[in-house]
């Protein structure tokens, strides 16, 4: 019997169902494995205990990335705590234990993994990848299936090269037209999360589709898988197309000669097929998404960088009154309050959503000759070593640093408090970071989540700023 | 994995919906080599303030724990049900559990619990009256009992096997082995680039050369 129509996802999947185990429960194979030092100890911990060995060393790259400090490593690597040094050098004994690849921190291409595993061409269309890191979707900007796993499920990986899977539900999700002058891939998946809330994706993989998804670069794609994971995504992925393939050309460890042409011919069928069923739909017209900042706690909580704080008190619903009071109360804002005009204390750029060479390009390109607004911090973090070197060749580390931001070493950095790089207790961060729960950059940190060109614009004026009338 | 077949004990109700893996566990505890003793630290920034429900007798011994939609959303941590397993909570009741945290629960013997809003509005009445908030849970008849009532709840017959069985699930998968290995001769034929080829760092700087340059040198 031909199969009928099927999406993208079904047929990654069917590509890799190894057995059934139950019900519907298959053993999906897994093509890539990203190993970090936070998530895998005590799997590696588990495998020992069991005395099991890592099934396909080759296809696993470790890299210690969460834990690291971003401070000049020119003259050795130094670490925030002794617990952040015990992670990271665990992680060095277990990947020499079990012989896996991995990429030393004092080597020119460590930084975060699901920005170096794109670069070094380790993340191919059709593709299952997995890493015990929930922004694994990033990946799915080349046309795989990438989702984030959990410590049990590493150990299991490692030892099987597979895991105990139920199918998920198909959502498309598909942005019509184009979207507008300054708004970027970071508005576009807010205005999304926005709108179907945090939990609006669960139990789904999202396939992002039309001409505003179309239109983006692989930066901008990368941000959006990535954060499909805040809408409550199981992944999310984009059909492969000629951007992909000319990146995957010039990617040390993707496909060359013969075999990519093998490949190209495979990766041209990845995509959903006319009449494929989805189980959920939402068509976004991309001339609606404005400049997005986050208020709240949640990513869902976020209003147009043009907006009005949400007022409780003008709320119907007495649960989310008292939750939206709440959020206030964390983050120090008054509901009716302009968003924009909010001073901050901390501008962070970097991160697995926005720690990329354009990212840091368009946050170089509102700064001209401005700089950082007096009492704010203002860091940028290249996601790699690699993403170091390219901005330096272009010049922009100089122009952070001649306006007063700090130039750092590759890192997840203040994204998630766990090394030096921390807000203050009650400190405000713009931050293009994926995540602004409580406690998030360290505890009673504020974070407005915003695109790298607002970040930017924020540091320079000491507030939240409109970059639309900032430009003017 | 430790088998979960039925519980007794104090429900603690956490009347939010959205509760992320950073709130259950902070990020800066994640610096451990192990999965015991994050009891302490579970919750740590509600912990802070007087009166938290999980500091006051009785739900300071709580076994179920029930919290609105979406709970466990946010990173991957499996750190999150550590803490709450230390703490001694092993049951969740909630409307609906985020993915990777729903997964992380049954692997480590935690058993997520889905109900209606309506019922678990209900529950959450109970859990906060001393004198009400004891349950039950038998998983072999999928049946929660509570103060006044009884209710079944739906659960994946995959699931439910292996929390009722403990199963080591690594060892159940290298039963596959025959059909990994098939798998794998199939990629190698049809999909022969996803194999992966990379090499220890000790062994060759495998990250400044080509495929082919990495093919020739074994």
């Amino acid at each position: 019997m031909l199969p009928g129509p099927r999406t993208l996802f079904q047929k990654i999947w069917d590509d890799h169902v190894v057995a059934r185990v139950n019900g519907d429960a298959v053993l999906l194979y897994i093509d890539r494995h990203l190993v970090n030092e936070v998530t895998s100890p005590q799997a590696f911990e588990g495998l020992r205990t069991a005395g099991r060995k890592v099934r396909a060393p080759g296809a696993t790259l470790a890299v210690a990335d969460h834990n690291v400090s971003t401070d000049d490593r020119s003259n050795g690597i130094t670490f925030g705590d002794p617990e952040s040094r015990a992670q990271v050098e665990a992680l060095e004994r277990n990947v020499r234990a079990f012989g896996l690849p991995y990429v030393p921190l004092a080597d020119r291409q460590q930084g975060i993994v699901h920005i170096i595993g794109p670069e070094l061409g380790l993340t191919l269309p059709g593709g299952t990848i997995v890493c015990g890191d929930s922004h694994t979707s990033t990946h799915g900007a080349f046309g795989a299936l990438a989702f984030g796993i959990g410590t049990s499920e590493v150990e299991h990986v490692l030892a099987t090269q597979t895991l105990v899977q139920r199918p998920a539900r198909a959502m498309l999700i598909r942005v019509d037209n184009e979207l507008g002058q300054g708004v970027t891939a970071k508005d576009l998946v807010l205005h999304i999360i926005g709108t179907i809330g945090t939990g609006g994706a669960t139990g789904h993989v999202i396939e992002f589709a039309g001409d505003a998804v179309s239109a983006l670069d692989m930066a901008g794609r990368m941000t959006l898988c990535n954060m499909s994971i805040e809408a409550g995504a199981r992944a999310g992925m984009i059909a492969p197309d000629q951007k992909v393939f000319d990146w995957l050309k010039t990617a040390p460890l993707a496909p060359k000669g013969g075999e990519l042409d093998a490949a190209l011919a495979y990766w041209q069928t990845l995509r959903s097929d006319e009449g494929a069923l989805f189980d959920k739909v939402l068509i976004v017209d991309a001339s609606d998404v404005s400049p997005m900042v986050t208020w709240g706690t949640s990513p869902e909580a976020v209003i147009t960088a043009d907006g009005i704080i949400p007022d409780p008190s003008a709320l119907s619903d007495p649960s989310k009154r008292t939750e939206v009071a709440h959020m206030l109360n964390y983050m120090g804002l008054q509901g009716g309050d302009r968003i924009s005009g909010t001073p901050i204390d901390v501008a962070f750029i970097g991160s697995c959503t926005n720690g990329r060479i354009e990212d840091l390009r368009a946050a170089a390109s509102v700064i001209g000759d401005r700089r950082v607004a007096p009492g704010v911090r203002a860091m940028v973090v290249p996601g790699s070593g690699l993403v170091k070197a390219q901005a330096e060749s272009e010049g922009l580390d100089r122009i952070f640093m001649d306006a007063g931001f700090e130039w750092r070493e590759a890192g997840c950095s203040m994204c998630l408090g766990m090394n030096a790089d921390r807000l203050l207790p009650g400190q405000r961060c713009a931050s293009t970071s994926n995540r602004n729960f409580e406690g998030r950059q360290g505890p009673g940190g504020r974070t407005h989540l915003m695109s790298p060109a607002m970040v930017a614009a924020a540091a320079l004026a000491g507030c939240i700023v409109d970059p639309r009338v900032a430009r003017q | 994995m430790k088998s979960f077949t039925r519980l007794h004990g104090i429900a603690a109700a956490l009347p939010t919906a959205n509760i992320d893996t950073d709130k259950i566990l902070a990020g800066r505890f994640l610096k451990t080599v192990t999965r015991e003793g994050l009891g302490r630290v579970l919750f740590s920034s509600l912990r802070e303030q007087p009166g938290f429900v999980l500091d006051q007798a009785p739900w300071n011994e709580a076994r179920f724990l029930i919290a609105l939609d979406n709970f466990g959303c946010g990173s991957s941590r499996e750190h999150a049900p550590w803490a709450l397993l230390d703490f001694g909570i092993q049951c969740i009741i909630a409307p609906s559990f985020a993915d990777i945290f729903y997964t992380n629960c049954l692997k480590n013997g935690i058993l997520p619990l889905k109900l209606s809003l309506l019922q678990v509005e209900h529950l959450m009445s109970l859990a906060e009256d001393p004198r009400t908030a004891s349950m039950s849970v038998d998983l072999r008849d999928q049946i929660l009992s509570y103060h006044g009532g009884e209710t079944s709840f739906d659960i994946g017959a995959q699931e439910k096997n292996d929390l009722l069985n403990g199963v080591d699930e690594v060892a159940r998968t290298l039963t596959f082995a025959a059909s990994i290995r098939s798998h794998e001769m199939i990629r190698d034929a049809q999909r022969p680039w996803l194999a992966g080829t990379l090499r220890a760092p000790w062994e060759t700087k495998w990250y400044n050369v080509t495929r082919e340059d990495a093919g020739e040198s074994r």
